[in-house]
């Protein structure tokens, strides 16, 4: 996903909320769930639930798909009962996590939560663009300079 | 043929107790958590995914805990759980040009754009045992250098420029898998790659191994290495869009190996690949060079060596299938084995007759026809 792009319609919005929402720390989730007045009667649709789903590759980087191997995937499905829906999937076992993910989702539909889970998804935002920019510039500092020992009469 | 005897249950509680004991070992010693194992011990945990073929750091370092790091005991458990899982559904492809580089070296192109980039390696280390790494010691933080990793250009691309590597076909057909279907020979590449991509890392080294060595034509070099974390992103229906569900740490491997051409095909350089879970380079070359070897048949090579015979490297790669063979024979046996007794004893006794050996007790006297 290119977390950069400015989200116009609805459903980048929402694709680029669910992202980020599946990248979201424990941490992260507690303190935005203690400043949101979350309603007691949350509807599960769906779950929550672990599943796998298969992860696939493409031979030669490039060429046609194979079956690498499975992840597991918690996801839920929630409503509110002011009637939104949401949903949570993220990368392994938590299905609290995931059910969490939802109910934010969803919440970022109403008019109060809306400016809380934004808030939230800019932080969980500016995170993950710190840790790859660390981690690039560790990288980084690995890379070989290679310099050529004079040789021969040239 | 298998007969079912009741008994042992105690004993069998007791093992079981007493492997708990084992496990945890002396009290005194604090016992090790998942997230000691996960950080610490990440390659374990890599290679535990890699082989159970599931993606669960947090379950592969409960599953080495549980198997007293025994890593095919872990493997066994960890592919176990993944079968009381539904499946969701499929990802869309890893995509491995624009994940997050974490290393990327390449043995053809010293000065390729991105440069090599060794990342957490143990090349150029002594291979010394280190006492200072003895309790726990203060380590500095990584260095850091500004700049960025733009434009990490796949080697693969380089040699396309020039129209010197094969390309891959880039069907979009839905590959076989090895999961869901019973595995037939000759088998797609594509299902190839999922079999071998959860192979045993041991027994594909030494297949990989054998190639250079002669069992079976191979001429390679690292094309590239990399390792990095890549985007799992999986359709929504509901949704009508692709969300990230998170990042995955993945190896690639582009093995390249020279061919002389035919008639049909050109002078080229042939493509080996590899692809594996978690921080895994020798797996991830291992499994390349395994792969070219298999595609024998696809350049009209002669298949003579171990590592060209499909049927042989991907009915025994699979060490959970290995394990549960080969140690199945420590199964009671009681009645198989007085069968064979039985059979042994009558052919000893048929042997005997014919006196062409003393019998047991003789065994003192002269051997045979010496003694008469």
């Amino acid at each position: 996903m290119d977390a950069t792009a400015t989200p116009i319609d609805p459903e980048m919005k929402r694709r680029r909320r669910m992202s980020l929402l599946a990248r979201a720390s424990t941490a992260e989730l507690d303190a935005t769930w203690a400043a949101l007045a979350v309603p007691s009667d949350v509807t599960d649709l769906r779950g929550p639930e672990t599943g796998l789903v298969m992860l696939t590759g493409r031979i030669g980087g490039d060429g046609g798909r194979f079956n690498l191997g499975e992840a597991t995937v918690s996801r839920s499905t929630v409503r509110l009962p002011s009637g939104e829906v949401g949903f949570g999937q993220m990368l392994g076992s938590d299905r609290l996590m995931a059910r969490r993910a939802a109910i934010l989702d969803a919440a970022a539909e109403t008019a109060e939560g809306a400016p809380i889970v934004a808030r939230l998804c800019d932080e969980i935002e500016t995170r993950l663009d710190r840790e790859r920019q660390t981690s690039d510039a560790e990288t980084a500092a690995t890379r070989v300079d290679f310099f050529t020992l004079v040789r021969g009469e040239d | 043929m298998y007969v079912a005897v009741k008994g042992g249950e105690a004993a069998i509680d007791h093992a079981h107790r007493l492997l708990a004991d084992r496990r945890r070992g002396d009290r005194t010693v604090p016992a090790i958590t998942e997230a000691q194992i996960t950080e610490q011990l990440s390659l374990a945990v890599d290679r535990v995914m890699a082989e159970a073929s599931l993606y669960d750091p947090g379950l592969a370092a409960l599953a080495i805990r549980q198997a007293r790091g025994d890593m095919i005991e872990a493997i066994f458990i960890l592919r176990a759980y993944r079968t009381t899982l539904p499946r969701f559904g499929s990802s869309q492809p890893l995509d491995t040009r624009h994940m997050r580089i974490e290393r990327r070296i390449s043995a053809t192109y010293k000065d390729l754009p991105g440069g090599q980039l060794l990342g957490p390696t143990f090349d150029y280390t002594h291979r010394l045992i280190d006492p200072d790494l003895v309790g726990d010691p203060e380590v500095p933080e990584p260095a850091r250098r500004d700049g960025g990793l733009d434009n990490i250009a796949r080697v693969a691309d380089i040699l396309d420029g020039e129209s010197l590597i094969e390309t891959e076909a880039d069907a979009d057909i839905v590959p076989g898998d090895i999961t869901r279907e019973p595995s037939e020979f000759p088998m797609s590449r594509p299902e190839r790659l999922q079999s071998l991509a959860r192979g045993d890392e041991g027994f594909l080294l030494a297949l990989a191994y054998s190639t250079q060595r002669g069992y079976g034509r191979s001429h390679p070099f690292v094309g590239e290495i990399r390792i990095g974390l890549a985007e799992v992103e999986i359709d929504v229906p509901e949704l009508g869009v692709a969300v990230t569900l998170g990042e995955v740490r993945i190896t690639e491997c582009q093995m390249v190996n020279q061919f002389k051409g035919t008639a049909d095909k050109p002078p080229q350089f042939t493509r080996g690949y590899g692809l594996v879970f978690g921080q895994s380079e020798r797996k991830a070359m291992a499994m390349s060079l395994c792969d070219r070897a298999l595609r024998a048949a696809e350049y009209g090579e002669e298949i003579v060596a171990p590592a060209q015979d499909e049927e042989f490297v991907i009915s025994h790669c699979d060490n959970v299938q290995a394990t549960g063979f080969v140690e199945h024979l420590k199964l009671p046996h009681y009645v198989d084995f007085q069968a064979e007794l039985g059979l042994v004893r009558r052919l000893r006794t048929a042997w005997e007759e014919r006196g062409v050996l003393l019998e047991d007790d003789d065994s003192e006297a002269p051997l045979g026809e010496a003694a008469q």
